[in-house]
């Protein structure tokens, strides 16, 4: 049977100033609005692309996605950040409505965007247990039946008739979890707020996510960017790319769709066959890939294996300062690890042309992971330029084998924690 | 469209509804979340004071020693033979409780943004909190205000002749809540889109008072200056107030009968518009 049916959904953002310019327009608007008519100064059909500046002001996040929960179904929602993941949660929760389009659903529904939401950093344990349910949705005699469950999974009994203003913030976060876990819904919506808490409370929390769907028969709806996570829990998957739906299958089916698919490939990204590339007036990216020694490209890597990243962009006139090609590496959990660029005497002169860049990354040099490259090209002629700034442009995953490792001596072991593993020059002697 | 088989899905989520489609039902449901939020204010309120709610005493008492010294020594403005301090009191208390539901109502989408736009309640539950729990101060203000008439019945300082109108006080009070409620909706939903709004509405309130008779009593307004201070809505609530309960005011039923129809617009209006701009808020505050 299904409880979700989300039928042709679209949502329109306005961009910049909200209004459409001058008081007439604006009232013009208000009042076609307030018939309840469509807004007249509404342009459709354009996409949500983030590199592509759009005519109107207005910017569709979502655009007619079309998509049916089953019972029961643990749903994981991929997508680059911008894809409209959000959107979609905002809308399905209620907290704003569609620009067009329905969606039905039987039963009730839970959202949890965020743990903690209303919570009064003056009031108790106790008394915001009840704030905080009564804000999702419970009413105080079903808050009651649970209470004593809520505590002893938050584990903070000793001080449940303490202002949480002096909890420290994990306490705080697993107080704010519990509540939300212990929702009566039909369908639940969760927004990565398991990223809280330590290691022993995130297996928590996932124990218990794992209960609500399989155990309890409860559908739910889930974004994060943490794929194993999504892989273990989710049965199905849909993607979203510009507000589209991309793919709408197996959650294992659905991230490969994600990683491998058009735009952000594991080991490849062009903008070859697309008719507006990223860029501006001085420079537009083209096309980059990530390549072993031997020249093959790849998005899986040995620790062992040196990897090239390479970029090619076109420069559309000629600079008097050099241009600055830049690489960002970013670690599975977003942080920034480290930018490179060439250095001063490596610069050549820039003419208008297509270019080729190249970086090498000796092997040994990231530990074993998820890594992804944000690309970049700069110029310095009027004062510092970012002609583009491809995010996520390319993923790549570090392995270790643990019989050929110089790091093991032939034995296996644990991961090492960490983002860079490299080989570093040690002596040992005996005095 | 099929009615069955819409019938069948407990909820439907579309982009517009029709302009009264105002779900109080739901509203009900959301009662135990009403009476938190009151409970939530109040114990806030007075969590790490040494005076508690005694402050909820403090600023009306101060406020009616300076009146009394400004209105009544400085400028010689009549209180109609009512004791100077219940005349202002009565006056003070009734008109913060106004501007209060207004003023707080009007910021209910400012001060909750973070809320809202992580999860959905029906909306209107956070106005119609402000209004209890501003009523709890009121009462508490109200009490001081009935041990001060007691001081003056006991010692026979002063003789009041309540009127049958003192019958209409819950009334009244319920007005004024619905009147504050309303104004202050209207109000809210304009400042999510233009802010100006609500930094006009915290310099005029305390300017309108005056054009309520607090600090003066009706009956010294004469001629057309009465009519336009008479077309106020706080007018017959206060005047209706100090004629039930000390027998002097200019208040009848018919303007019992006009404060009835203005606030019972005033708020349909509020609803209708807060529920326009409640859908969508969050993508332009």
């Amino acid at each position: 049977m299904d409880i979700i049916k989300v039928e042709n959904i679209s949502k329109a953002y306005q961009l910049g100033q909200f209004n459409t310019g001058t008081l007439s327009n604006d009232l013009k608007r208000w009042w076609s609005l307030f018939r309840g008519k469509d807004d007249p100064f509404l342009k459709v059909g354009e996409e949500n692309d983030r590199t592509v500046k759009g005519g109107s002001g207005l910017v569709w996040s979502l655009k007619d996605i079309n998509f049916d929960i089953k019972q029961g179904d643990t749903v994981g929602i991929i997508g680059k950040n911008g894809a409209g993941k959000s959107t979609l949660l905002k809308l399905l929760s209620q907290i704003t409505s569609p620009t067009s389009g329905s969606i039905r659903i039987r039963g009730r529904i839970a959202s949890l965007l965020e743990v903690g939401t209303g919570f009064h950093p003056e009031l108790s344990g106790r008394e915001n247990i009840y704030l905080n349910g009564a804000i999702l949705g419970m009413s105080k005699a079903e808050i009651n039946s649970k209470f004593d469950e809520i505590v002893s999974f938050s584990g903070v009994e000793k001080y449940i008739d303490t202002p949480v203003k002096r909890y420290s913030s994990g306490m705080y976060v697993r107080l704010a979890f519990a509540v939300a876990a212990h929702l009566e819904s039909d369908v639940l919506i969760v927004d990565e707020v398991l990223a809280v808490g330590d290691i022993d409370f995130q297996k928590k929390c996932l124990g218990k996510m794992d209960d609500i769907s399989k155990g309890e028969g409860r559908t739910i709806l889930f974004v994060s960017h943490n794929l194993p996570m999504l892989s273990s829990l989710c049965k199905t998957g849909i993607v979203l790319k510009n507000g589209k739906l991309t793919y709408e299958g197996s959650s294992a089916a659905a991230i490969n769709f994600y990683q491998n698919g058009e735009g952000s490939g594991m080991g490849h990204i062009s903008y070859l066959n697309e008719e507006v590339k990223p860029g501006d007036d001085i420079a537009e990216f083209h096309e980059a890939w990530l390549e072993d020694s031997a020249g093959n490209v790849r998005g899986e890597f040995d620790i062992r294996e040196s990897i090239k990243v390479v970029m090619k962009f076109r420069l559309k006139k000629d600079l008097i300062q050099p241009f600055l090609p830049n690489f960002h590496f970013f670690d599975q959990f977003g942080q920034h690890i480290f930018i490179s660029a060439p250095l001063s005497n490596e610069k050549v002169k820039s003419t208008e042309n297509i270019y080729r860049v190249e970086c090498q990354i000796p092997e040994y040099f990231f530990n074993t992971g998820y890594f992804s490259i944000g690309l970049a090209v700069t110029s310095t002629d009027l004062g510092v330029k970012v002609s583009f700034y491809e995010q996520n442009a390319l993923n790549f995953t570090v392995t270790e084998d643990f019989a050929r490792s110089v790091f093991r001596d032939g034995t296996s072991g644990g991961a090492f924690p960490g983002v860079i593993r490299p080989v570093l020059d040690w002596k040992i002697n005996s005095l | 469209m099929n009615d069955r088989a819409e019938a069948e899905w407990d909820l439907i989520i579309r982009p517009k509804t029709r302009l009264l489609d105002l779900r109080l039902k739901e509203l009900w449901r959301y009662k135990d979340l009403l009476f938190l939020l009151v409970r939530r204010d109040f114990v806030s309120f007075y969590k790490q004071t040494v005076l508690g709610p005694i402050w909820f005493l403090i600023q009306p008492l101060f406020t009616t020693l300076i009146y009394i010294f400004i209105f009544s020594r400085l400028a010689g403005i009549s209180t109609d033979g009512i004791p100077q301090p219940v005349f202002y009191l009565s006056g003070i208390i009734a008109w913060s409780y106004f501007s209060d539901c207004l003023l707080k109502t009007s910021n209910v989408f400012r001060d909750n943004a973070g809320i809202f736009g992580k999860v959905y309640f029906p909306r209107l539950v956070m106005p119609v909190s402000i209004v209890i729990s501003s009523l709890v101060r009121f009462g508490v203000q109200l009490a001081l205000l009935i041990l001060m008439i007691g001081y003056y019945v006991f010692t026979g300082e002063a003789n009041f002749s309540p009127t049958p109108y003192i019958y209409a006080f819950p009334f009244l009070v319920l007005l004024m809540a619905i009147l504050g409620l309303g104004f202050g909706m209207i109000i809210s939903a304009v400042t999510t889109k233009y802010r100006d709004l609500s930094l006009l509405v915290s310099f005029v309130m305390p300017l309108l008072m005056y054009a309520t008779p607090v600090v003066y009593p009706l009956s010294t307004v004469q001629g057309s200056l009465r009519l336009l201070i008479s077309a106020n809505p706080m007018t017959p609530v206060i005047e209706g107030i100090r004629l039930g309960v000390f027998g002097k005011g200019i208040f009848d039923l018919y303007s019992l009968l006009y404060l009835t129809i203005a606030s019972l617009t005033v708020l349909i209006i509020g609803i209708i518009v807060f529920n326009k701009v409640e859908k969508n808020f969050v993508d332009t505050v």
